[in-house]
Order: structure tokens, then C-alpha cells, then sequence
């Protein structure tokens, strides 16, 4: 963290980007919330804003400070550039004679530009990595997906009362692989770069050495973020109390929306859907987000193995926080709290997880 | 060009067996024949087989793995998918890939004992095996073959299990829970069959096919009989849509079946089997 970028001097960075042929996308605000969408200006940004967060509660706040990325997340993470809610995996083409012709619909991404991502997501980023490219099978959508994106990340120097990336170990300092690395402070942002694409854009940049005032006030605003109300124990032994009472009592709360599981950055369900087209000869296959929380999730000929509220959530919980200890040799769960600001019915993570242990 | 795991390969049907009212064999070639030649696969092993507009389904492979004549699925109509299947006829053509997941344990069970026990209609996993073990008779000790049905009229392969039970050194067992006339097997559960099981414990392996109450009943059965747990070996089965441990449908605790299984030890699954929900 040893060069300073004034922000009247930001645009510069959003040039850099665009001339090295990126599509900027960023944080602004849509409907009440933060998501990541294409950024053309600084202007887009939601200057002053800070999110309040508590269970079934998210509410954006208008401050007069001058900082761009006061706030901590907002529904999406950036799970969607890499892993599509909807996408074709292939076509087929049935002729005359049955014969089929099978075409692989492989994406063709833009290099994209990620500006703002948080240290909860990028080690959910991580963790889709080892789930899609890591395993005995690569997958070549999201590898696509993946190798066009450009990450520049930014250290939270807030935490919503819903985060605890700190008992995770995932933030708020970034400590996963990075592009280029912020830290903002009232005058413009301390900038490090983190491989070869990011230290080429920095010396494009009109950088200047940061002072030690500078880097002390960065530091002074990150240790602020550490300042969480809730905590994640760090292997609860979940699949030992398959039978505890409470799992009823959070079934009869939860409504099966799903919505945690679209939230969350590292949940990777995803379906198989068979959509032919009306010329009777064209098919494609298509893939689709899907949730431990859909009925059909777990059909199997004729019957579910889950069909329940109390079932559905158990099946989450112990994967994300248990399962993904075998499956990942961690778990699932970086302490982004999306899943408790966007569940209708305020079901809240550490809480429940604190009955169950 | 990259691998995609996602993508089908054509293959025709050369030869389809009617095996029972709602069981049938589908014989495939890749019509690609170099792909053909290269296709590989383990004894327990499935494909996913594709129809086209209909959808994927997974399906254990048949044939024995040395057989690369003709890639074998028997399947039961029980789903959207095995339903328009069944509709197929010799010279259609469908959409394979695979072989997917971890197959039966043939290497570590030679010299040894062989129980195939198989519950309902679950016998299409292990009928490689059973092809297996006989092509390959010198390498193993003991086979023995023991089939459970709810009905008479549920058993397939009649007369395969007749030249089983005349192969050298082969056992062969049948029961149904409900017997009707001209049943000259046993009347009962497959697990009261163990105890007319001629096997050493001490070197044996067991593989199990079927419900998993029935294959949870089984195992016990075994372990009374002395059989160590690691070597009692289930084929589980759950929802499978990308078959490459991606799209979690098949989760069971920490394991994708399609990936990790379908074959497991039986400590590896025990904490959960049998436990509702998963």
C-alpha cells in the first residue's frame, strides 16, 4: 500500500480500464440497494451511502462524507460473472434421419473489470474456483467466465451489524488474490497492485508515494470494520445434532423463498433444463441457479428426499458449514451475512447455528 | 480443444431388449467409432443418457467393461425421462457421456469372495460384476449371487440366473417377499438369504444394490456374519443432473454421489445412512 491515487485523479483508473479493452462494472444503486452493474463514471458511484443491515433489513443511508465505498455489500455478490444465473451449456440439432449434432454454446465474455469487490467475496470467489475449476472437472463455462474478469478489490472500512467475515477469516482485509488493491480515505485511495494486468494499469496511473499519515488513517479505517456484532464458530459440529429440536423450530420459520441460497457468494446449485424449440428439431440445454430449498431439488423417481422447511435448511446449514469441510477442507461461509438481511423471515445464520451447536 | 464434461456424444441404439413389462436394455455404439474405441469405464460406473427434447438421466452401464463391442444400459421406466426412452427402437440415437463417478472395488476384491446382493430392481449395477467376475473366473474366489424381489414376477434374467448358477464355483440365491405358484426360490427378505451364504468372511467382499432400508438391513446381516464394514460396498443413488460433482443435486453430507459414489465403503456413508432427509 505504497502509492496514493487522489480521487479527483479516479477517472484516470476507469480510462486505463477502457483503453485496455475492460467493460468497467461497479458498485451503484438500483431500487434501494447496492449492485454491481457497468460503470461509465465516477458519478455512478453511490457517493455517501452507507447500508443498514440487520435481519430482513436492508436500508441504504444518504451521509454527506465524500467516500464512494462506505458500505459494506449489497444482495449480489459478483457470483453472477462468473457462475450465470442462466446460461446454454450446448444446442443440439436432430435431422431427417435422427442423427444429432451437438454443439457446445461456450461464452465469449467481454474482459471485464470489477471494481469494489470485498474480501468476503473474493474468498467466495475463491471457493467457487476450487468448486469449478479445481475439482477432477473443469468447468469450461464458468473457466471462461472466470479468466475474462479483472479484480480490484476494496478493503470494507464498515461492517453492517450482519457481517462476520472476521470469525471466518475472510475480511476485512483482502487477503485473497487481487488485481489491484484500495483502501479509501477521505482524499482518494491507496493503491497497491496484486499481478502483472494490475502493476500495468497502475503505471498508467498519476500516483503519488503514500505518506505514513495516509497509510495510518487507511489502516485506522479498516481496523473499524473489525468491529462485529456476530460471530461464526469455526467447525460447528452440525452433523452431530442431526436431531436437535431446534431444527424444527427454524423449519417453522423459514419459508423456502431460496432467497439465502441466491444471495449467498459461494452457493453453487445449479439445474439442468431441456428447452426444445418449436421447430421440434432444435434443443438446447440450459443451466439454471437452483436451491436446496426448491422441492425438486432432491427428486429422485417419484419421490423427494427433502420436502420440508426443517429438511430444506438442514440440508443448507450442514453443507455450508459442515459439508464443505470434507468437500473443500473449509467452509462454506466467508461472513458476508447476506443470507440473514435477505431472508424475508429473518433466520439469522450465527444465530441458529448458535441453538444447534 | 478443452474438455467439456457437459457436451453428449451420438450413439445408436444397435439392439434393444425387452426385458420385463417396464424393463428394457438399450445396446449403444458411439457413432463416433475412434471415440468408441477410446471409451473406458469401471464395473459400477453410469452414463448420463440423453433423449433428445426430453432431457439427461443417469444410468448404470450394464456390459462388462472388457465387452467394447456394445455399451449396455438396462433401465426401468420410473421417471419422465426412462418413460420416453422406453418408446426407442434399434437404430434411434441418443446422446452419451460419461463414465462418470467411482465403480465397484474389483481390484481389491481378486482372490477373494464375491457377494452380490441386490434388493428390488437394483440388480442392473452389479450384472457387470457378475459379467465381470465370471469372465475373469481364475481371479476370484467364490460368487455369489443374491437377489431379492417383492414379487416373483419382478425377477429378470430368469434364465441369466440359471447359467450363472451353473458357472464354476457361483452361487445363486433368489427370494421374494411375495411368492405366488411355480416359484421354486425362496419366500422372504434378501438378507434372510445370508445365512444360506457360502463365504469366508475373513476374504470376502460384498457389494450391495437396492433400497437403501434394504441395504442398511443387509449390512448388518453381514457384520453379524463377520464381515468387516470396509468390506461391504453400496451403490447409492440420488438426483444427478451434471454428473461431475458440480451442480450438488446429489449431495449426501459432505459427498457427491456422482463424483464420490456412486460405490462407497461402507464407513464412509454410515453417519448418514438411513437418516431422513439426506
Amino acid at each position: 500500500m505504497n502509492h496514493f491515487l487522489a480521487r479527483e485523479d479516479f477517472p484516470h483508473l476507469l480510462r486505463a480500464l477502457t483503453q485496455a479493452g475492460y467493460d468497467c462494472v461497479g458498485p451503484q444503486i438500483r431500487q434501494g440497494a447496492i449492485v454491481f452493474d457497468h460503470l461509465h463514471s465516477v458519478t455512478q458511484l453511490p457517493q455517501g451511502f452507507q447500508d443498514e443491515q440487520q435481519p430482513a433489513h436492508y436500508r441504504l443511508q444518504q451521509t454527506d462524507s465524500p467516500y464512494w465505498f462506505d458500505w459494506s455489500n449489497g444482495a449480489s455478490a459478483i457470483k453472477p460473472y462468473t457462475f450465470a444465473p442462466q446460461e446454454n451449456l450446448w444446442a443440439v440439432q436432430r435431422d431427417q434421419s435422427g442423427r444429432l449434432r451437438f454443439q457446445a454454446t461456450l461464452p465469449q465474455p467481454q474482459k471485464t473489470a470489477i471494481i469494489g469487490v470485498r474480501a468476503c467475496d473474493l474468498a467466495a470467489l475463491t471457493l467457487q474456483d476450487q468448486h469449478f475449476l479445481h475439482g477432477k472437472h473443469v468447468d469450461p463455462y464458468y473457466q471462461a467466465r472466470r479468466e475474462s474478469l479483472l479484480l480490484i478489490g476494496v478493503n470494507c472500512t464498515h461492517a453492517a451489524a450482519t457481517c462476520f467475515c472476521v470469525s471466518t477469516g475472510d475480511g476485512p482485509e483482502i487477503r485473497q488474490p487481487y488485481d489491484l488493491l484500495l483502501s479509501e480515505i477521505a482524499a482518494g485511495f491507496l493503491l497497491s497492485s496484486g499481478s502483472t494486468a494490475g502493476a500495468t494499469l497502475a503505471a498508467q496511473l498519476p500516483l503519488t508515494p503514500a505518506s505514513d499519515a495516509q497509510q495510518h488513517t487507511a489502516q485506522q479505517r479498516m481496523q473499524a470494520a473489525t468491529q462485529q456484532q456476530r460471530h461464526l464458530p469455526a467447525k460447528p459440529p452440525l452433523f452431530a445434532h442431526l436431531n436437535h429440536p431446534h431444527w424444527q423450530t427454524v423449519g417453522a420459520r423459514c419459508l423456502a423463498c431460496g432467497n439465502c441460497t441466491s444471495v449467498c457468494p459461494t452457493c453453487f446449485c445449479h439445474q439442468a433444463l431441456e428447452i426444445p424449440d418449436l421447430d421440434g428439431d432444435t434443443s438446447r440445454h440450459e443451466r439454471r441457479w437452483d436451491s436446496c430449498f426448491q422441492p425438486g431439488h432432491s427428486y429422485i423417481h417419484g419421490w423427494q428426499i427433502r420436502s420440508n422447511a426443517t429438511d430444506y435448511y438442514r440440508q443448507w446449514l450442514t453443507h455450508k458449514l459442515a459439508g464443505w469441510h470434507e468437500q473443500f477442507g473449509r467452509s462454506g461461509c466467508t461472513g458476508c451475512g447476506r443470507c440473514i438481511s435477505w431472508c424475508p423471515a429473518g433466520i439469522d445464520l450465527t444465530a441458529e447455528v448458535e441453538q444447534l451447536g | 480443444m478443452k474438455s467439456n464434461d457437459y457436451l453428449p456424444h451420438e450413439v445408436q441404439i444397435v439392439a434393444r431388449v425387452q426385458e420385463a413389462p417396464d424393463i428394457f436394455t438399450l445396446r449403444l455404439r458411439f457413432t463416433d467409432l475412434a471415440h468408441h474405441a477410446r471409451y473406458h469405464f469401471d464395473a459400477g460406473q453410469f452414463n448420463m443418457l440423453y433423449l433428445h427434447g426430453v432431457g439427461e438421466v443417469a444410468i448404470s452401464i450394464a456390459s462388462d467393461p472388457k465387452d467394447t463391442h456394445l455399451i449396455d444400459h438396462t433401465v426401468r421406466v420410473v421417471g419422465r425421462v426412462t418413460k420416453a426412452l422406453a418408446q426407442l427402437q434399434t437404430g434411434d440415437y441418443l446422446g452419451l457421456r460419461g463414465p462418470f463417478g467411482r465403480g465397484w472395488p474389483m481390484a481389491a476384491a481378486q482372490g477373494r469372495d464375491v457377494l452380490l446382493i441386490t434388493g428390488g430392481l437394483g440388480c442392473a449395477p452389479v450384472v457387470s460384476v457378475v459379467h465381470y467376475v465370471l469372465r475373469r473366473r481364475a481371479h476370484y474366489a467364490r460368487l455369489i449371487i443374491m437377489q431379492g424381489v417383492k414379487h416373483t414376477h419382478d425377477l429378470i434374467w430368469r434364465r441369466q440366473y440359471d447359467t450363472w448358477a451353473a458357472a464354476p464355483n457361483t452361487q445363486v440365491l433368489l427370494t421374494a417377499d411375495q411368492t405366488g405358484q411355480g416359484w421354486p426360490f425362496n419366500t422372504g427378505l434378501v438378507t434372510q438369504l445370508i445365512a444360506q451364504a457360502q463365504f469366508d468372511p475373513a476374504n470376502a467382499v460384498a457389494m450391495l444394490c437396492g433400497p437403501e432400508g434394504m441395504m442398511r438391513a443387509t449390512a448388518q446381516a453381514l457384520q453379524e456374519r463377520g464381515l468387516p464394514d470396509h468390506d461391504i460396498w453400496l451403490s447409492m443413488e440420488r438426483n444427478m443432473h451434471c454428473a461431475v460433482g458440480h451442480c450438488g443435486h446429489c449431495q449426501f453430507g459432505g459427498s457427491f454421489i456422482c463424483k464420490d459414489g456412486p460405490v462407497y465403503p461402507l464407513p464412509e456413508i454410515s453417519h448418514l445412512l438411513g437418516v431422513k432427509g439426506f
